[in-house]
């Protein structure tokens, strides 16, 4: 290993680091520090682990063992491919079902909430066993797209940490012996009316739950309930409070809006309906077939997003600064009394830039607010919209989605109150984690533990379970029914696709019990409250309608319209002041979400959008604050094989230990937590991972709050960052990219310095593609970055988790890979997403090197690989100049864990130990696709073959099909004068294809 | 001093050094033979099965269609296996008392199933398909021979993947037209060649180059 730190110019790299303008692209600080690891990276397949020839880089394998180890290698190879097949059987059904046809995959239609917020999906079912989730191209939140919480779901729903038995005390108990003791207890209640019976629930939006918390109150009038949701739309909806006098909810129609503004808001990869709008944004960012224009989207933020990534122009702000920020857009525009200048320029520097653009707009543009900005800024931005024309156009507002709305911070404090003063009897906690997630001067793990009964329905046994002596295993979404609504209040129903694996109960036949018809299922009940909601005779088939299409129609609330009151918004707060401390900013995970997540294998080991962290969190901050807590650049720059160093963050009193994490782009004098992680009762997947922010998190600063310390102390931690592994050059014009006014004044001005060679030019013999041609094309405009095709294709094609370990020595199996490009300085540069599968080359270097012709050409331009007969000698993963090939360096596919046999895609095989996989353009949905068109003696149909990546794709970014059919998406795709190969110059031909990115800046802002 | 080895030792030498040659062409054959034969691909090996089902009784005597079991053969890449509801479907009125099919009620009074043995079992690598074959006019003799003559089902080929290219390759020489995909013991109408060829551009066959590409069944 030739880890030894080599000398570095401290300050030189720290001079080339703040250079205003280095070299046009880089991957991260050590490139463009330009420090000699980096070069090996690049040159090394995989650098931070392979053995090298000298004395001193051999720990046991040197040339004369290396020989033998091969040679009996080979002669287990050799023998291995003689196995005996194994006697197996087979069962049949006793009946089979009507519908079913076994080896053909069925779809149902059912929803995933996340923060109670519904997104409709289509679950692939085989044989009964739920495999693969896929966007509802009816539901308006999906339109066929899904997010990397939804893809990763079903992984969720076989997870062997699951909770799996009622338990009282850690006794096994029977679900008939939890119902004896709560009848018990409700009759001791019914004479008081339930004074001492409160219920603690996250966010729900489900009509059905809401008409069973009013039955419940008819029953037991005294009875209260409390949500907390830890990363819910608090401002937002006290922002509305504020603005209109009641809560409101805001959704937004981007289809029309030429100008965009987002003040902190990552509407592109979270919140209700990012899908949708990342869809919209991205089909107003589609250059050519005669569209001359383009949106333009402007981003103040303090942590780099997917949104800041796509941001014509983008602001590094910090949190506090943002409010500022808010008043003085309002004030630019005329709208309020705000400040025209302060401490910080940058606050004011596009401001008439901005206004300007938007006051041209006026109705087709759209502003904003991020879930984490505070209230005021929220009511600033309905005050804006409106006076910008946009409501009804670009904005929309209908009552809350949520069920009984209200200060969630409020009613804890409430619960508390009771809690400590020993009124509450029975305390039911229906899902969510708030012992561990809730504020934490609340204190909530002890105080809950006050209530004499406590009782916890939950996925998994956590840290509130742990202080709940009933402990209950809750039913994943794919087994049991239930409802939501979406974003615009769209009701979908949530089908089970699977009986409970676990004995599992929903939460509305909890507390359906609380109920005069106590024993009901939950198909029962759901029913059995829309038959007395639907008007009309015709029930049973609207029913069978709204099951089928997962949506239910016309159910979206309608956009009212609101009038502002300017009181509440009349006059700028004092803004918080540093005074030397740091912000401190909480935000959800972008991979584990609040932490419900974190026993999810694909997610932890999802790189998370831009930082391509995995199975960490971190203390995030720039350079330069990273350099003001006496962080060395040697550590900043750190290739992660000796960890980094870790700071003591301390905020009110509290202190938490955190690794430090250099972002580029993010704003100085702010840290970054992201919530979920340093999870103490949890699964195996989640146990000891990273560090947890809710310990510094408290009810008056949910999202961010001066004050904080920051002090560097001893001890190095180790992260697995995914930026530094896959590395290609970047000198090499990898992320081709322009201004829209260049772009249309000379269309190869993106492409720019590229070499391409001449057509025909291979010493190879040509091969005529007479069938189907099959090609990708991906259009970096229109990607965000967002990273949901990667979990899709992990679902899709069986594809191993590796653990923490082994992603740092840079063996994660992931067959797309998400880069991150950066270009401008390090303190504010512009990001580019490359998502990078396997290029298919027509002239693939991998496969010439192939000893044992594992991997070859199909006759249709696939470079296919096949599994039993790779011997495993990476020498095409060394020659593929993409670095797409993944080795399986251990047995990393879980053969054991029967649960997880379930999961499997049974159409693509599982692989073991010391065989190569990579992409394969989803050949297994290429196959079923063309033997369905063969049996019906047509051809295949365009958009009738979707991959997994590009199905789940919220911007429609990938686009797949057959090259040979000129009227394809994506042979128009590559007509573009946008189309470009990555690596071109090698000539390798690749069928996948880049459609160059754009961006649309503002003239009148100079950058 | 003396020599150490006399001078007969130099047959020794030649007859080890050709003899290696040997032995090791010798141990290449052995294998190779072992890989090839019924032991290894359990070509012709009867499994035993929890119920002695015979298809010469019930497609050879009786003349049940393959497609009244198998029902998705010519839809799906699975042909199924018959729920035990199809068994019934004779088996309540006919043999109802028989104690060889008390499995089979058995599982039908109590919901459960079968377990039957397989009897062509692909490697889990292998992905083939029924419906496509049989579309393409591959009958089901050509792979599991004269079913109707197998009291107990045995494998008919040797399911090698040298036995899938013979056809990949050169379908001509295996198609038959549709209407004969269940007929057993069929005979060409005439030169199969001619036929063949004929079949595979009126059924547009895909040529052997797609149909020998690895992914055409392995993914």
């Amino acid at each position: 290993m030739s880890q030894t730190p080599k000398k570095l110019d401290v300050a030189a790299a720290r001079a080339r680091l703040n250079g205003t303008r280095g070299r046009e692209f880089w991957r991260n600080l050590e490139e463009l520090a330009g420090t000699p690891e980096f070069q090996d990276l690049i040159e090394r397949e995989f650098p931070r682990q392979a053995i090298g020839w000298g004395e001193d880089e051999s720990p046991v394998e040197g040339r004369r063992n290396f020989l033998k180890l091969m040679g009996a290698s080979l002669a287990l190879g050799g023998l291995a491919a003689c196995t005996r097949q194994p006697t197996e059987q087979i069962a049949p059904y006793t009946k089979q079902p009507e519908e079913l046809i076994p080896g053909k995959p069925l779809f149902f239609a059912s929803t995933m909430t996340l923060s109670g917020v519904g997104t409709g999906v289509l679950v692939e079912s085989h044989e009964g066993r739920p495999t693969k989730i896929e966007g509802n191209p009816e539901h308006p939140a999906s339109l066929g797209a899904c997010d990397p919480y939804t893809q990763a779901s079903v992984l969720g729903l076989y997870d062997p940490d699951r909770a799996r038995v009622v338990s009282h005390q850690g006794e096994v108990r029977s679900w008939s012996y939890f119902y004896n003791f709560l009848a018990g207890l409700l009759e001791q209640q019914k004479p008081a009316g339930g004074a001492g019976i409160r219920i603690l629930t996250e966010t729900i939006t489900s009509p059905t739950l809401a008409a069973q918390f009013e039955a419940v109150k008819k029953f037991y009038p005294a009875a209260k309930w409390h949500q907390w949701e830890p990363a819910g739309a608090h401002s937002a909806r006290a922002g509305s409070q504020l603005a209109f006098g009641q809560p409101v909810n805001t959704y937004y129609n981007l289809e029309n809006a030429n100008v965009i503004v987002a003040i902190d808001s990552d509407f592109l990869s979270s919140g209700p309906g990012w899908l949708r709008y990342t869809r919209q944004f991205s089909a107003g960012r589609r250059v050519g077939a005669g569209r001359n224009t383009m949106n333009r989207l402007y981003v103040a933020e303090p942590m780099p997003t997917p949104t800041g990534s796509k941001a014509d122009h983008r602001l590094p702000l910090r949190a506090t600064d943002i409010e500022e920020f808010a008043w003085a857009l309002a004030a630019g525009m005329g709208l309020a009394s705000g400040p025209k200048n302060g401490d910080n320029h940058d606050v004011f520097k596009w401001i008439g830039g901005i206004a300007g653009d938007l006051g041209r707009n006026r109705g087709a543009s759209v502003i904003i607010a991020g879930d984490q900005q505070p209230p005021v800024v929220h009511a600033l931005v309905h005050a804006m919209n409106d006076h910008l024309g946009n409501i009804g156009k670009t904005v929309f507002y209908t009552d809350p989605i949520e069920v009984g709305s209200n200060d969630q911070v409020a009613s804890l404090e409430d619960l508390v109150k009771d809690l400590d003063a020993g009124s509450v009897e029975l305390l039911l906690i229906l899902g969510g984690n708030p012992a561990f997630n809730g504020p934490v001067e609340l204190g909530l793990r002890d105080r809950l533990a006050k209530a004499r009964n406590r009782v916890h329905l939950s996925l998994y046994e956590d840290e509130t379970s742990e202080i709940c002596e009933w402990r209950l295993p809750e039913v994943h979404y794919l087994e049991g029914w239930g409802d939501a609504r979406a974003f615009d209040g769209t009701v979908s129903l949530q089908q089970p696709l699977i009986l409970p694996l676990y004995d599992g109960r929903s939460a509305a036949q909890l507390l359906q019990m609380l109920t005069d018809a106590p024993e009901r299922s939950d198909y029962e009940i759901v029913k059995g409250y829309w038959a007395g909601v639907h008007k009309g005779a015709d029930f049973e088939a609207w029913w069978r309608r709204s099951v089928h299409d997962g949506v239910m129609a016309d159910s979206a609330l309608p956009a009212k319209t609101f009038p502002i009151k300017f009181a509440g918004i009349s006059e700028p707060a004092q803004k918080p002041k540093l005074h030397g401390t740091l912000e401190i900013l909480f935000r959800p995970d972008p991979a584990i979400y609040d932490g419900r997540f974190a026993n999810n294998a694909w997610l932890q080991e999802l790189p998370k959008p831009i930082t391509k962290l995995t199975w960490d969190n971190a203390a995030i901050m720039s350079q330069a604050t990273a350099h003001q807590l006496g962080v060395e650049p040697s550590n900043m720059l750190n290739l992660g094989m000796d960890g980094v160093p870790l700071v003591e963050l301390t905020y009110q009193g509290r202190s938490l230990r955190a690794p430090v994490f250099v972002q580029p782009g993010h704003v100085d004098g702010a840290v970054t937590l992201h919530l979920g992680y340093g999870r103490t009762k949890a699964g195996q997947v989640a146990k000891g991972m990273g560090f947890n922010p809710y310990g510094l998190r408290t009810a008056k600063a949910l999202w961010h709050d001066v004050g904080m310390t920051a002090k560097k102390t001893d001890g190095l931690y180790l992260l697995a960052n995914t930026q530094n592994d896959h590395v290609l050059d970047t000198d090499r014009h990898l992320v081709h990219q322009g201004g829209l006014a260049e772009y249309l004044k000379d269309p190869e001005a993106v492409h720019a310095g590229v070499e391409t060679p001449p057509p025909g030019l291979t010493i190879y013999p040509g091969w005529d593609y007479k069938g189907y041609a099959w090609g990708m094309a991906i259009d970096l405009n229109a990607c965000t970055g967002c990273s949901a095709c990667v979990v899709a294709c992990q679902a899709e094609n069986n594809i191993a988790v590796v653990g923490k370990d082994q992603v740092r020595r840079g063996r994660a199996m992931h067959w797309i890979r998400v880069d991150s490009y950066y270009s401008g300085s390090a303190n504010d540069p512009a990001v580019y997403n490359q998502p990078v599968p396997c290029q298919q080359c027509e002239d693939a270097p991998c496969e010439l090197v192939c000893p044992v012709q594992a991997t070859t050409h199909s006759s249709e331009g696939l470079n296919d690989m096949v599994y039993n007969r790779c011997v495993g000698t990476r020498y095409c993963s060394n020659n593929c100049p993409y670095k797409v090939r993944r080795f399986n360096f251990y047995l990393f596919s879980d053969y054991e864990t029967p649960s997880l046999k379930l999961l499997r895609n049974p159409d693509v095989s599982v692989r073991s130990r010391g065989v190569m996989e990579k992409c394969t353009y989803c050949v297994q949905r290429i196959n079923a696709a063309k033997i369905e068109a063969e049996e019906e003696n047509r051809k295949v149909r365009e958009g009738e073959i979707q991959t997994a990546c590009q199905a789940t794709c919220p911007a429609e970014a990938i686009v797949f099909g057959n090259l040979n059919d000129p009227a394809s998406r994506v042979a128009k795709l590559k007509a573009d004068k946008r189309n470009y190969s990555l690596l071109g110059d090698l000539n390798t031909r690749p069928r996948t294809t880049y459609l160059a990115s754009l961006r649309n800046p503002n003239p009148d802002i100079e950058v | 001093m003396s020599q150490i080895f006399n001078r007969s030792s130099n047959a020794l030498a030649r007859i080890s050094i050709f003899g290696v040659v040997f032995l090791i062409a010798f141990a290449g054959w052995a294998f190779d033979t072992l890989n090839r034969s019924g032991y290894m691909t359990r070509q012709g090996e009867v499994r035993e099965q929890p119920v002695p089902f015979s298809h010469a009784h019930h497609v050879g005597a009786l003349g049940i269609d393959c497609r009244y079991c198998h029902t998705t053969v010519e839809t799906s890449g699975f042909a199924n296996i018959p729920p035990i509801k199809t068994c019934m479907n004779c088996h309540s009125q006919i043999w109802k008392t028989s104690p060889t099919l008390e499995p089979v009620r058995e599982a039908f009074r109590t919901g459960g199933t079968i377990r039957w043995t397989r009897v062509y079992d692909l490697p889990d690598f292998v992905y083939f398909n029924h419906s496509i074959h049989v579309n393409k006019g591959v009958g089901c003799e050509t792979c599991h021979g004269r079913i109707d003559k197998m009291a107990l089902t045995a494998q008919h080929p040797t399911l090698q993947m040298s036995w899938c290219l013979d056809c990949h390759r050169n379908p001509e020489k295996y198609v038959r037209p549709r209407e004969s995909i269940t007929t057993m013991g069929y005979e060409p109408a005439g030169n199969q060649g001619e036929i063949g060829t004929r079949l595979v551009a009126e059924y547009k066959i895909q040529d052997a180059r797609t149909l020998t590409s690895c992914s055409t069944c392995h993914r």
